[in-house]
């Protein structure tokens, strides 16, 4: 007989389509006004002063959206950290550059800034090739920034996104000219580089969240919450499934061995 | 004692240990022999990734199922394939990825990037759910706190699991975006924080140690097929 669900996949339908629902009505009760509060994150509290310390020294800002094209999430939260970004450094009259190594970064990056420029008033500032395409190539990607860091000496480097062993060079670019730099990945292999050579750092879950933070947008908050509570459900199951294994091995008690399974078929990966 | 030096009269090293020297100058500063290496190094890498973007996706997954005589050209002996209709989606979606190219067309692009998104975050979502969440879950959760061998109890992997228990608890804490850190619940969100700066710092020195061999293959490769020394 045909099967819509692969054999033992039960449970992963059934908690995907919890996970969906909790998320689903997260977003319904904050499009309906529910308050959804957003923790403070001190990268993002550090972008506005430094922003304008870079662009009152004449310095513009350098932005790089991981290494991985837009069907990447970690480039798709950048991009959303792109937008207020962009906007602030619009309205602080300042130059916002944009290397890319994949066309269709490039192409939505550009026109993130392309309105953001516009909608702070400074569509006249703007020119399209401050967001340029260089290579795909993460390295070449990575010598080629270094070395417009090093001439254009940006005030401020974001990178934010997915990075891979590009992530310690970027970095020591932007730190050789005495840049402050705010970082944020869920690549958790990148994540003790950026830690170590940045300023400030968004860590993994974080990054998603920033976006949210910064805009304010209803929806996303919304899904924030939904994400969260998830979360929190996921961390009461380990603490449970943990009791219960615990009295299972200490006791021998059939109800505890037969609990035990029935968590462990719940939460089986495959 | 001295080693002798052999250069190599191979070109191919020759390029290779020139263009190692150039982007190495860019540790004293900024130069014209590391804007040339940059230069040449992008030229290059971009050709290279359009090219193979055309032999491995293009060619084989869209020209030859729309047209499968051409495989004729680049593999003469090769047997042809069937015609495949559904190749159409992927051309019609490229095509109007192109639609960008023109101002009043450009909100076509749109279509392909929401395709792309769409079946991206779909996908993500199972494969996540399962190896990101279920996983950890069933791996922290399959061993008790109380571990036993042979009736005795193993206190080094009980504290062990222990550990990795309260690591995961106050790490999901930590990242639970939507409430303020304070009070008790700031308290075990610092310490998933702490749990993260110590993983990082371990992870850390593995990966250095990984650059370091890095380095130590570049200089072998000057040393050696260049300069002729090891």
């Amino acid at each position: 007989m045909n099967s819509w669900l692969a054999p033992g996949t039960w449970n992963i339908a059934l908690i995907g389509a919890m996970v969906c629902a909790v998320i689903g009505v997260s977003v319904v009760r904050a499009r309906r006004g529910a308050h959804v509060q957003v923790r403070a994150f001190p990268p993002l509290l550090a972008l506005d002063r430094a922003v304008a310390d870079s662009v009152a020294q004449g310095r513009p800002v350098y932005f790089v959206a991981g290494s991985q094209d837009i069907d990447n999430m970690q480039t798709v939260a950048a991009l959303a950290v792109l937008r207020p970004l962009a906007r602030k450094v619009a309205e602080a009259g300042g130059r916002l550059f944009v290397p890319t190594n994949r066309s269709l970064v490039m192409d939505n990056a550009r026109e993130i800034c392309r309105r953001a420029y516009h909608d702070a008033g400074r569509a006249d500032l703007w020119r399209d090739d401050w967001v340029a395409y260089i290579s795909d190539d993460h390295l070449g990607f990575v010598a080629r920034v270094d070395g417009l860091i090093a001439r254009e000496r940006p005030g401020l480097c974001v990178l934010m996104g997915f990075f891979a062993s590009e992530s310690l060079l970027l970095a020591e670019g932007g730190h050789q000219v005495g840049a402050v730099q705010i970082a944020g990945t869920a690549s958790a292999v990148q994540l003790p580089f950026l830690v170590a050579s940045c300023d400030h750092v968004l860590l993994g879950e974080e990054l998603f969240a920033a976006g949210a933070s910064l805009e304010g947008d209803a929806a996303r908050l919304g899904s924030l919450r939904g994400q969260d509570l998830c979360k929190l459900a996921a961390a009461a199951c380990l603490v449970a499934g943990s009791l219960v294994a615990t009295l299972a091995d200490v006791t021998g008690a059939q109800p505890w061995l037969l609990l035990r399974e029935a968590f462990l078929n719940v939460f089986r990966a495959g | 004692m001295i080693a002798a030096i052999h250069l190599s009269g191979d070109v191919q090293v020759w390029i290779g240990a020139l263009l190692t020297l150039m982007v190495f100058s860019f540790l004293w500063r900024d130069n014209p022999f590391y804007k040339f290496a940059e230069h040449v190094f992008v030229g290059v890498s971009a050709a290279y990734w359009m090219v193979m973007g055309f032999w491995t996706t293009l060619w084989p997954a869209l020209v030859l199922k729309l047209f499968p005589a051409a495989g004729r050209w680049s593999s003469p002996d090769a047997p042809v394939g069937a015609w495949d209709p559904v190749a159409l989606i992927p051309a019609a979606l490229g095509l109007l990825m192109l639609a960008r190219l023109w101002p009043r067309l450009s909100w076509l692009g749109k279509w392909p990037t929401a395709f792309a998104l769409g079946t991206t975050a779909g996908y993500s979502l199972v494969r996540y759910l399962r190896s990101d969440f279920l996983y950890q879950i069933e791996a922290t959760i399959g061993t008790g706190l109380a571990p036993t061998a042979a009736g005795r109890w193993l206190w080094q992997e009980s504290l062990a699991q222990l550990l990795v228990l309260a690591g995961t608890v106050s790490g999901l804490v930590y990242f639970v975006n939507t409430r303020e850190q304070r009070g008790a619940y700031g308290r075990v969100a610092r310490w998933g924080l702490l749990v993260l700066m110590i993983t990082f710092g371990a992870s850390f020195g593995s990966a250095v140690m990984g650059r370091v061999a890095l380095l130590v293959g570049r200089f072998q490769e000057l040393l050696g097929p260049w300069l002729g020394i090891l």
